[in-house]
């Protein structure tokens, strides 16, 4: 498989602090990578900078083949977001909103017609179509906001705590969103502060103050610490 | 008590609530106490006296000494009033008769005075106006009181002849419709900005237009030209009301009114961008733009207080905000009639700010949501 994110050196500074500390690694394609990290530990500062949202103070990266600061346009056509807040407009409806991002992301009208009916039909959400987004229970937003991510079909989505603030059970049908998704040979490249879900990911890699701890299939990772669950190699890793 | 305690301390650990609390009264009892006055100090005057003998020297100097007044301009003839008024340098002028002095000590009854004295105030901004010909009667009246001991009050030597230019039934209207222009425009064009695009932030919606395609021009555009779009039909129904319901003349163009509009709602939406990017919620932005643009608007540009009785440095915090300009031009333009040729320099100085800060914002918008 080939890579389909590299990072070489990735460096953020502000001011004096380095939020993220010359980190170098790579994604495969199709792969469900998982970016874990104790809050602060820089997992948000690197994927901003993956996303081109922040610029790096040294280092480079690729994502889809391009470099994500000589060539942000062709990678900003192939990547998809969804933030760690919630990223619908609440006040537009569940069709409005499918709507806007595909106007956004420059898709023609008859594509976005024939997709929100395949996406409506996926959700079950097509009694409410014409509600406002705001009215729905969290897991459908959310759920609503990874596949409005996917809409323009691109080859990495990236997840930035998606599942931070929703029950279990809704946290497990996300996932399994994300399985499906992955199947279709999307990359997603999720961070989470859950343990329990770094168990779900072909690979995860830990990072504690800046930089990049460990990074293996989580199998490899148990092993190798001799731990019995991912929380345990965390615990491990977080305490030094 | 541990109640009240806690209280205190949320109080005194948030410094924007020290700030209202304890910033607010200081500054507004400084700012109203500055502005509210209602004395007007060296306002430009001009003075075309044909006689110049020793009485209209004497009398021109003690209202000049008086401080509320400072020659701008010595005319030499009557035909050089109009343009002064037009190009706004002058606020009043005094007319002296030919030989004064002469006339000045012939006999007057109180029906037939001995010399006239003629005052012509600007009346597009009417309370300034009055004000000053006020004053210059109070100081002619003095100047009598002086000279003729015995004869005055009973019967005057000089009488005075108020005129009103450009407004001579002196309507507020003329003064509030262009003030509530510019607080209108400044209320949709920056503080509606400023807001909306701190709700993206806040959300977290902005994130992922940034993430998208989308280039941030064509964010801030695409936030932008709604509120552009409402700020200009609103302008279009003030005007329309001003002249319609409350008599406001329309003297100039019409298109060169709407080209000036659409200038400064450009620095409005610049300022409006610019706040955006300081300010991380829409609380903290319609604070900042409340504070930082409305107030100034509102009590310095000379919408509700001349700017002429305001302290030096008052007056000079005035002259950077973009309502004065735009004040002076839709006066200009509606009550005198005047065009580019004569309000260049305010149309610059506002061109100048919509590009300043229009450039200061991009450069924000971009460093601030890196």
């Amino acid at each position: 498989m080939t890579n389909i994110i590299t990072t070489h050196q990735l460096t953020r500074t502000f001011g004096k602090f380095t939020a993220v500390d010359a980190i170098t690694f790579s994604v495969k394609e199709g792969e469900i990578f998982g970016f874990l990290g104790a809050n602060g530990a820089g997992k948000t500062t690197a994927l901003k900078m993956l996303t081109g949202l922040l610029s790096p103070s040294s280092g480079s990266a690729t994502v889809a083949g391009f470099d994500v600061w000589k060539q942000p346009d062709q990678v900003k056509r192939r990547i998809g977001y969804m933030s760690q807040k919630f990223s619908l407009y609440e006040d537009l409806t569940v069709r409005e909103n499918i709507r806007l991002y595909g106007g956004i992301y420059g898709l023609k009208m008859s594509e976005i017609k024939s997709k929100m009916g395949v996406l409506l039909e996926k959700l079950q959400l097509g009694p409410e179509a014409d509600k406002l987004v705001g009215a729905l229970p969290l897991g459908w937003k959310q759920k609503l906001a990874f596949s409005v991510a996917l809409l323009h079909e691109p080859k990495i989505v990236f997840l930035d705590e998606p599942t931070s603030g929703v029950d279990p059970l809704t946290r497990r049908q996300f996932w399994e969103l994300i399985y499906e998704t992955a199947v279709t040979g999307v990359t997603l490249m999720v961070t989470t502060h859950y343990m329990d879900e770094a168990e779900y990911c072909d690979r995860v890699s830990i990072m504690v103050d800046g930089k990049i701890q460990a990074l293996d299939t989580p199998r490899a990772m148990k092993e190798d610490f001799k731990a019995e669950s991912m929380d345990e190699v965390f615990r491990r890793l977080a305490r030094g | 008590m541990a109640f009240v305690a806690k209280e205190f301390r949320h109080i005194l650990r948030d410094r924007r609530t020290l700030l209202i609390l304890f910033g607010m009264p200081v500054m507004q009892v400084l700012l109203f106490g500055f502005v509210l006055t209602n004395e007007i100090k060296n306002a430009a005057i001009a003075v075309l006296d044909p006689s110049k003998d020793t009485e209209s020297i004497a009398l021109t100097n003690k209202l000049i000494s008086s401080g509320y007044f400072h020659l701008e301009q010595y005319l030499v003839s009557a035909e050089e009033l109009e343009p002064a008024f037009r190009k706004g340098k002058i606020k009043m002028a005094i007319i002296f008769p030919d030989n004064f002095a002469v006339s000045l000590n012939e006999p007057s009854s109180l029906s037939r005075p001995a010399a006239t004295i003629q005052l012509l105030g600007d009346a597009s901004d009417p309370n300034t106006a009055t004000t000053l010909i006020n004053y210059s009667n109070a100081i002619i009246a003095d100047y009598q009181r002086e000279k003729f001991p015995i004869l005055y009050p009973q019967s005057p030597q000089i009488k005075t002849e108020t005129r009103m230019r450009y407004n001579p039934e002196q309507k507020s209207v003329f003064n509030f419709v262009p003030g509530v222009m510019t607080m209108i425009l400044m209320l949709v064009s920056a503080m509606m900005t400023s807001v909306t695009i701190a709700k993206e932030k806040e959300l977290g919606t902005m994130e992922v237009l940034l993430v998208s395609p989308l280039k941030p021009i064509q964010i801030i555009l695409g936030k932008t030209a709604p509120y552009l779009a409402l700020s200009f039909l609103n302008a279009a129904v003030v005007v329309v009301l001003g002249i319609f319901v409350f008599g406001m003349p329309m003297h100039g163009s019409l298109l060169f009114l709407a080209a000036e509009c659409v200038l400064y709602m450009f620095v409005a939406l610049s300022l409006g961008i610019f706040i955006s990017t300081r300010a991380k919620d829409q609380m903290t932005a319609m604070f900042m733009s409340a504070l930082g643009l409305l107030m100034p608007t509102m009590l310095l540009s000379g919408f509700l207080f001349p700017r002429e009785s305001m302290p030096w440095l008052l007056q000079m915090i005035g002259t950077v905000i973009p309502a004065t300009w735009f004040n002076t031009i839709i006066k200009g333009v509606m009550i005198k009639g005047v065009g580019p040729d004569v309000l260049w320099q305010q149309t610059l100085a506002l061109g100048g700010m919509a590009l300043f800060f229009l450039t200061l914002s991009m450069k924000n918008f971009k460093d601030r949501l890196e």
